[in-house]
């Protein structure tokens, strides 16, 4: 009988308190599903969630969602959230971030404002073009630097934007930034259905990460870029939130504790929910929070693979969106059986645009496209 | 003066993208900035916690050796301090 690994804290708390949001990004990782969700948790509910989680040892707090400034009693969450010691960090698209607003939360003691640029509306280059979205984001940096915190931006990178990668930075360095995450697009939800729309070819990603490299000697200390590489161009998987259940717990809008965004759609698991048990009992005992700790759920290549403390065998949602079995390896891996499956989608990437006999169109994220999209599941 | 002594009469503190704080889980000092935390050991973390950019690191030292009744620590001191400044976690 497997025992139980000893676990640390959940240090680092994400709060999703909604999935209501005013974009329709074709990348998003909400699930698809989400109008399927229950209801959202009351400020009083999140209230407890934060107590619990903090006395159970998090220490990081994120707000996110779909938009969290979408909840207007966001101030109140994070006013408690700072009461009980968490570094607070927002994570918005700047979207309802009024001058008033912003006062309020850094009031309410907010640490830390992450601004996400270039995501889209229906109109893919709306940002480029300098419309009204590149204002909005001027705003929402504005108020950030005036309220003395720290300029953060991050900008999901894919295949309609990374060949404007030059422009993203120089719009970064405009808007005032001192940190840049490109973080090229992972697989998931939303992204996962408009995959072939989003994946870069390597020809892309190489001319990305050059150009990157060329304006982290220009700028210097001035502005950090963070380059995120997609894992589907690696050989070994990443360790996915340093590892199920090890640092992170999620807790989704109607209430659902997860080890990240995505594990709903592992649906062998029942995962708690903070309505019904408390951080301490889902952290430590739930059934659905140690299932993957450890190595005891391990199949081959991974379970007599030497390197399986590196990367714990890869993400467990990947392997069952691409192999069907959550307990197989993450098929980015160059040891797993469907190895291939992941080397067809990087092929297809390799195909030019105008050459793709059948295109897909991008899925937008809305609730109309939810609603169609969880029937058929 | 040389940079020894430079470094002896500066008045470090944290900085100020960083929040120091005792966490009573993990039992020890963190360093907080934007998503990410820096966990202190314990010899880290007693520096950290008394630097407040008024107190010179040779006084630093000396009360450090005084709480803990012991002798010889400014190549210690000096050599973490280096590293931390390195980080970008103190101003000097």
């Amino acid at each position: 009988m497997p025992t139980t690994p000893t676990v640390g804290p959940p240090l680092w708390l994400l709060a999703e308190i909604t999935y209501s949001c005013p974009l329709h990004c074709v990348f998003c990782y909400n699930p698809i599903d989400y109008t399927q969700s229950g209801a959202e948790l009351s400020t009083e509910e999140w209230f407890k969630v934060l107590r619990d989680a903090r006395a159970a040892g998090s220490v990081q707090c994120g707000f996110s969602g779909g938009e969290p400034l979408v909840r207007e009693d966001l101030e109140l969450l994070v006013a408690e959230a700072h009461r009980l010691g968490f570094y607070t960090n927002l994570l918005t698209s700047g979207i309802g971030f009024t001058p008033e607003r912003a006062k309020a939360l850094k009031e309410a003691g907010l640490d830390h404002v992450q601004l996400s640029f270039q995501d889209s509306t229906r109109e893919l280059n709306d940002f480029l073009s300098h419309t009204k979205t590149f204002a909005l984001k001027q705003r929402a940096a504005e108020l950030i630097q005036s309220n003395g915190w720290p300029m953060v931006l991050n900008c999901v990178i894919h295949r309609l934007n990374i060949d404007y990668i030059d422009k993203i930075i120089e719009l970064a360095v405009d808007l005032g930034a001192e940190y840049l995450e490109l973080a090229n697009s992972q697989y998931y939800s939303w992204a996962q259905l408009n995959r072939d729309g989003l994946m870069p070819s390597k020809e892309q990603l190489e001319r990305a990460e050059r150009v990157t490299n060329e304006y982290r000697a220009k700028l210097g200390d001035k502005l950090k870029i963070f380059f995120v590489v997609p894992d589907y161009y690696e050989t070994r998987p990443k360790k996915c939130m340093n590892g199920w259940g090890n640092i992170f717990l999620t807790i989704t809008p109607d209430g659902s504790a997860l080890p990240c965004h995505t594990a709903k759609l592992i649906k062998h698991l029942e995962f708690p929910n903070v309505k019904t048990s408390s951080v301490k009992e889902i952290w430590y005992e739930s059934h659905a929070f140690n299932h993957y700790r450890g190595d005891a759920w391990m199949k081959e290549p991974c379970v007599s693979c030497p390197e399986k403390e590196k990367d714990l065998g890869g993400c467990r949602c990947q392997a069952l969106m691409l192999t069907g079995d959550a307990a197989n390896a993450d098929p980015v891996c160059d040891k797993s059986a469907h190895h291939h499956l992941v080397q067809e989608a990087v092929a297809f990437a390799q195909v030019p645009d105008a050459q793709r006999v059948k295109v897909q169109p991008l899925v937008f994220r809305d609730p109309i496209n939810s609603r169609k999209l969880s029937a058929k599941v | 003066m040389n940079d020894v002594d430079d470094i002896l009469n500066s008045t470090p503190s944290v900085a100020s993208m960083f929040r120091l704080q005792w966490e009573e889980v993990q039992q020890c000092w963190v360093l907080l900035y934007p998503e990410g935390m820096v966990k202190l050991n314990g010899s880290a973390g007693e520096i950290m916690r008394r630097l407040n950019g008024e107190k010179t690191v040779h006084t630093l030292i000396a009360d450090l050796e005084a709480d803990f009744g012991t002798t010889g620590l400014q190549a210690d001191v000096l050599a973490f301090l280096e590293i931390a400044g390195q980080q970008g976690w103190v101003n000097t």
